[in-house]
């Protein structure tokens, strides 16, 4: 009797714990960026001028926009470790559209942009579903050949500013009631896919394959067709970006976003994606992606040496993974507890 | 088993094509005895680090830290010697942090449980960033000859580098560990299945952590060999490497998943990989066709067992 009484309330109160282990990492980002940026700021009043503010987020939103696409795969179990390679490719490849064919309008450019990187999601996204190859080593393997194109067709060259568009580069610089326009572009893609995974059937279906790919086979799911699905819009995404690259830098050579990726798993993983699958917010993500490129930009306001901000993106990754473990085994015993008074 | 004997024996065979082509269509430099020293030193540091690495990836994990491991020790190399501390101080040091490296990625697998993917992608920054740190974008190079010269001279009276000597030795070494001893079935059984394993009384914990440290050590001892090779100690020495070690293991028949393979298999994807490279090279291929032979093979080498087993069930369906 007694038994049946108690066991709804650890239920509620399990649940309580599980609600706050979601809520409490997208609160743990806004503390931590608020952590960051006030003493930044008493240091140095003019970081929280609204230029400073909004190069911040300027400097965030393509690292954002990559996270946004990674989420996407991530949360299935996957990863997806070419979208350096991928934006870089696509780039410079739009910039040299925009350069060898000065008639170009924007949208068809950037259009071009975004084929580029669609086509190089859909080849990872093959060779994972149906070769039934872990991503990790496809992505590996594809991050190394989707750059080595890229230098092999820039061949040492560079596109400049000059060479390109005032329209694109006006893109890059231009401003709606005082947010950029690239920074709205990557508000508008996270709306997206947040819609998407929250509201869409097959975006809860990217949720059960990420916890339990064997029982989401069983349920009926298309699981190889949605993982191709993730993979070409990681791809889509990253060439998106990569098309805003050349906008904001209007200088693109073949080295364009090396070692990009690191970036965009560890913004991930901090914005509380479950490396695991199964769990985690696009929102989370691009928080994430805020969180890293405000420490970066801390670092240089208050002038430590650039040497550090690879160390301390590294310890901030292994931290983030580690809380999120910890969170998650104490959920877990809390779980367990409710399901032992049930069964008594 | 079966299936792995016939992918070594692709493997050799591929071996003496790729040899037997850089033989006619270099002119005979290929197999000169010049070009096979600098093949060996080219090779040297790939082969030392797969031969841990296909212990942890046999277990069933993965450790993309290595690189990074070699580019600290080589930092370190040049911080201590410009600190004054002999060469004689500091390899011994300079191992053990490799070593300690390797604990910390191990402890953070075996402890918290947390997936070695995603763990060694973040020391993979942190070593790096550690390298920078100490370093920074500076380069030492005044090292005394007599470490230096190995990057020049081969083991008298033969062709050989050094470097393949140590790597030899310790190949032997591991080929016993993992081939016949008890350790060795131990890191078999883990990978094929661990709860089975830790059920018949292996210590999972114990000996993933113990194949982290021997990885983070060897990485160390490949940080030494790089740094005096190129007479160059700096932060950025090796980066990128743990793609082609990687791609060696995996191109050497061992299975992403944990265990299957054997380090007989993974010399030879070493051998192939730098002879395949070594080939383009005298050919005047550019770099970035390099990366993108590099990147391909490790596409191949995982995709093949796939298509084989693929086309086993189709065989066996026609039948």
């Amino acid at each position: 009797m007694t038994a049946t009484a108690v066991a709804p309330a650890r239920r509620t109160a399990a649940r309580r714990l599980s609600n706050k282990v979601g809520r409490v990492r997208e609160l743990g980002i806004v503390v931590a960026l608020a952590l960051v940026v006030i003493p930044t700021a008493i240091v140095n009043p003019r970081f929280i001028q609204p230029q400073s503010l909004r190069d911040l987020l300027l400097n965030a939103s393509i690292v954002a926009l990559l996270a946004v696409g990674q989420t996407l795969v991530v949360v299935t179990r996957n990863v997806d470790l070419s979208v350096g390679s991928v934006l870089g490719l696509s780039a410079f490849l739009t910039a040299q559209q925009f350069a060898d064919h000065p008639g170009t309008p924007l949208i068809a450019g950037i259009g071009f942009g975004v084929v580029v990187g669609l086509a190089c999601g859909l080849l990872n996204g093959l060779l994972v579903a149906l070769g039934n190859v872990p991503s990790l080593v496809v992505t590996l393997g594809t991050l190394y050949v989707f750059r080595g194109i890229d230098y092999a067709l820039a061949q040492g060259k560079q596109v400049n500013a000059a060479n390109l568009p005032d329209a694109l580069l006006n893109l890059g610089s231009s401003r709606v009631l005082g947010i950029p326009i690239l920074v709205l572009i990557t508000i508008a893609v996270i709306a997206v896919a947040a819609v998407y995974l929250r509201s869409y059937r097959s975006g809860r279906e990217l949720y059960a394959i990420g916890s339990n790919p064997e029982a989401a086979t069983l349920a009926g799911i298309p699981v190889a067709k949605r993982t191709l699905t993730t993979f070409v819009l990681s791809g889509l995404v990253a060439g998106l970006a990569g098309a805003l690259w050349v906008a904001r830098y209007g200088t693109v050579d073949a080295a364009a976003g090396t070692g990009l990726e690191l970036q965009v798993v560890a913004a991930v993983v901090v914005g509380g994606v479950a490396i695991f699958g199964g769990s985690g917010t696009v929102a989370g993500a691009a928080l994430g992606a805020l969180l890293l490129g405000t420490i970066t930009s801390c670092l240089v306001v208050l002038q430590i040496p650039a040497f550090w901000q690879q160390a301390i993106s590294g310890a901030l990754l292994l931290s983030a993974i580690t809380v999120d473990r910890l969170l998650a085994l104490r959920l877990a015993k809390a779980l367990r507890k409710t399901e032992g008074t049930s069964h008594a | 088993m079966r299936n792995l004997l016939r992918w070594e024996t692709a493997l050799v065979f591929l071996l003496i094509v790729v040899a037997l082509t850089g033989q006619v269509s270099t002119d005979g430099s290929f197999l000169s005895g010049g070009n096979l020293f600098y093949l060996g030193l080219d090779i040297g540091e790939i082969a030392l680090i797969a031969l841990p690495l296909t212990l942890v990836i046999v277990a069933g994990e993965i450790d993309l830290s290595v690189a990074s491991v070699l580019g600290l020790s080589s930092a370190l190399i040049g911080w201590l010697w410009n600190a004054g501390w002999s060469l004689e101080m500091i390899l011994p040091t300079v191992i053990v942090v490799g070593a300690l490296c390797g604990a910390f990625n191990g402890l953070l697998v075996t402890r918290l449980g947390l997936p070695s993917l995603a763990v060694t992608i973040g020391t993979l920054a942190l070593y790096r960033g550690l390298a920078l740190v100490v370093l920074g974008d500076t380069a030492v190079a005044d090292f005394p000859a007599s470490y230096t010269s190995f990057g020049t001279t081969p083991v008298p009276g033969t062709n050989i580098p050094y470097p393949i000597v140590l790597a030899a030795i310790l190949a032997v070494l591991f080929g016993v560990a993992l081939h016949a001893s008890s350790f060795g079935r131990s890191v078999f059984a883990i990978g094929a299945n661990e709860e089975g394993a830790r059920f018949s009384g292996i210590r999972v914990k114990r000996i993933k952590l113990s194949l982290f440290v021997l990885a983070g050590a060897v990485a160390a001892i490949a940080g030494i060999v790089y740094t005096f090779r190129f007479s160059s100690a700096r932060a950025d020495n090796g980066v990128g490497l743990e793609l082609a070690v990687v791609a060696a293991v995996l191109l050497g028949g061992v299975s992403i998943f944990g265990g299957k393979g054997s380090l007989f298999g993974v010399l030879a994807g070493v051998l192939l990989l730098g002879g395949l490279r070594n080939l383009l090279i005298l050919q005047d291929t550019s770099t970035e066709v390099l990366t993108i032979v590099t990147g391909l093979l490790l596409l191949v080498s995982v995709l093949a067992p796939s298509i084989t087993r693929r086309v086993g069930t189709l065989r066996k369906a026609a039948s």
